[in-house]
């Protein structure tokens, strides 16, 4: 076998999968944010308590007999009406606010769920298991493939895909980006803006919870686990720019490769990385990569 | 631009609000000298570190409206810094403090400048992006001690005269230094440079169309606000003789945050009384687990939807005084 730079290609691919996943998972998390940024102008800090949420819905689904598939639709879905409750009961209290108000009030919403499900499950991970369909993996002659995780990439990319082809090619999508520009004049239009606003966090929630449902089969359901994970997911919309779909997709998916490959070349900084490009970003290009100055 | 403050709409000052300001300052340092007869000094001590950390804190978000959700990574790294001073190089507590403060500084410089490039809710997301690179950091540098954090860190003894092992010793000194970087923060808010800082505040289009360069303004605040936070940090750590990763962590950001909105954002007093009662409530409720960060959690919601000047705002308004 060939060796690249001195690394067994084993590892190299095996990190670079690695990161594909923890991208999927960033892809996934940054669009809703970027999609509820742009309707709500609210960042979404319970984003990583309803990921989390997500996994826990999944694991509850599963006492009750209703296995893995089933749960990428309806946890989904359970999560999403919780987030329009959220966004009824108290976002839209916020719309004529400083948007840091916003900030401030889904961090304390994070806090409460996080404390809540910690008070009831602790801190440990509960297991969940993958479906039986997806288990073992097929042997690519450079490197393994878990079929699961194979899937999650799968997926992320149909779903980013999917969301990015509804905001920018379709008719909803049109109303949505015309919405985000001007919301009185689409009101005057008589489509219902105030409905959109609500479905949309409800939709960006349910995308969180829909990565919840994929990670429960690879790492543990925990009530933390989406705690620190939001805060990378923050860098990598810093570095993306909210202002495109496109920009959140690629950003998500790229920074994954990249935090993998450094957990091959230089395993130290593997927790940094993202951070260390954040900044570096912040330096040359204020806006994001994607973004618009304004 | 919306602000984060509600005192823009501030009615006119009764006869005595301009006095109001002396007294209740008078009343704080009367409370300071009685409390430790009937409260425990080290939890004062507490209180009045994290009281400091929320002023500073309070002098970003209150005069200039920026938002920093990382401000952990300054307090916590200066208690590293001073721990590491007293107890490795064997530094006296003033040049400790001293070492905590100018890390504090430093890192405030290089976080604000790469800070400040964005506003708003970026700026937030950035901040607290630092912060856990910081806390990452922390977890991996071998002198932080990893999860152990740096212990037993020696309190020694002040300009070579004040034995600092003893409790009333080291109460007063915390008082003093506390008391003296509340004066601080008040003469910078109400200085010609303050004044600036809240006129970026309200209209940094205007402020920069008048000729002010707002980006070294917010800077000199940024940096500001870190150095206190490190002497508050700094503190910290001798008080209770241990700096940990706990200093460092997001939590801890947020709990700052909690402590200012609480109290109220852009007051004077307003940081210290919220930050008294979110360490009595943590003390108190020390025993209810998870429940303390569940109240922390409606305390924010609570803040945010019906109470937004918080508690000193809210006397304030009502009295038409300065507080």
């Amino acid at each position: 076998m060939f060796e690249l730079l001195g690394i067994p290609p084993q590892a190299l691919f095996g990190q670079l999968l690695l990161g594909l996943i923890n991208g999927s998972f960033y892809a996934l998390l940054s669009l809703g944010l970027a999609v509820i940024f742009g309707m709500l102008n609210i960042i979404n800090f319970a984003h990583g308590a309803q990921y989390m949420m997500g996994a826990f819905t999944a694991f509850f689904l599963l006492q009750f007999g209703i296995g893995y598939w089933p749960a990428l639709i309806i946890a989904p879905i359970i999560v999403g009406i919780t987030g329009i409750v959220i966004e009824r009961l108290f976002l839209q209290r916020l719309y004529q606010l400083d948007h840091l108000y916003g900030l401030l009030l889904t961090f304390g919403l994070a806090l409460i769920i996080q404390g809540l499900f910690r008070h009831q499950y602790g801190s440990s991970g509960l297991p969940y298991s993958m479906p039986a369909q997806l288990s073992g993996g097929h042997n690519l002659g450079f490197m393994f493939l878990p079929n699961y995780r194979g899937w999650v990439v799968v997926l992320s990319l149909i779903v980013c895909f999917g969301t990015w082809f509804v905001i920018e090619k379709t008719k909803l999508g049109a109303y949505l980006r015309a919405a985000t520009e001007n919301p009185t004049l689409v009101r005057a239009f008589g489509i219902n803006v105030p409905r959109m606003i609500t479905l949309t966090y409800g939709f960006g929630v349910g995308l969180a919870a829909l990565a919840g449902v994929m990670a429960a089969p690879i790492y543990a359901v925990n009530p933390l686990m989406g705690a620190d994970l939001i805060i990378v997911v923050f860098a990598v919309v810093v570095i993306g720019g909210m202002g495109s779909i496109m920009g959140a997709i690629v950003t998500g998916f790229g920074l994954g490769v990249i935090e993998g490959l450094t957990k091959v070349f230089f395993p130290e900084a593997s927790n940094t990385v993202i951070f260390v490009i954040m900044a570096i970003v912040l330096l040359l290009r204020p806006a994001g990569l994607f973004g618009r100055a304004n | 631009m919306a602000q984060i403050t509600e005192q823009a709409d501030i009615r006119p000052l009764n006869g005595f609000g301009l006095w109001s300001e002396q007294i209740a300052f008078m009343a704080l340092v009367a409370f300071l000298i009685v409390a430790p007869t009937f409260i425990y000094p080290v939890l004062l001590m507490k209180a009045l570190c994290f009281a400091l950390f929320a002023c500073a804190f309070n002098l970003l978000i209150g005069y200039v409206g920026l938002l920093s959700f990382g401000h952990a990574l300054f307090f916590g790294w200066s208690a590293y810094a001073c721990a590491h001073a007293a107890k490795v190089w064997g530094f006296p507590p003033e040049l400790a403090i001293l070492t905590g403060t100018a890390t504090a500084a430093v890192l405030g410089l290089v976080a604000g400048s790469i800070a400040i490039r964005r506003q708003g809710i970026y700026f937030a997301m950035i901040t607290l992006a630092l912060a856990q690179m910081m806390f990452f950091f922390a977890l991996q540098a071998p002198f932080t001690g990893g999860e152990d954090g740096i212990q037993a860190v020696p309190r020694g003894v002040l300009f070579g005269l004040f034995d600092l092992s003893d409790q009333m010793t080291i109460y007063v000194f915390v008082v003093v230094l506390f008391l003296a970087c509340f004066l601080l923060i008040y003469r910078i808010i109400y200085s010609p440079f303050g004044e600036v800082l809240k006129a970026i505040r309200e209209n940094e289009q205007r402020a920069i169309s008048l000729g002010y360069k707002t980006d070294r303004y917010k800077l000199m605040a940024f940096v500001l606000s870190a150095t206190l936070a490190g002497v508050a940090g700094s503190t910290k750590a001798l008080v209770f003789q241990l700096a940990s990763l706990t200093d460092v962590h997001w939590t801890m950001s947020g709990e700052v945050v909690l402590m200012t909105l609480l109290g109220g954002l852009g007051t004077v007093f307003g940081p210290a009384v919220g930050a008294f009662i979110i360490v009595a409530m943590q003390n108190y409720l020390a025993g209810f687990g998870q429940w303390v960060t569940i109240i922390q959690g409606a305390i924010f919601v609570v803040c945010v939807l019906l109470f937004r000047r918080g508690i000193v705002g809210v006397i304030a308004h009502a009295l038409r005084i300065r507080l």
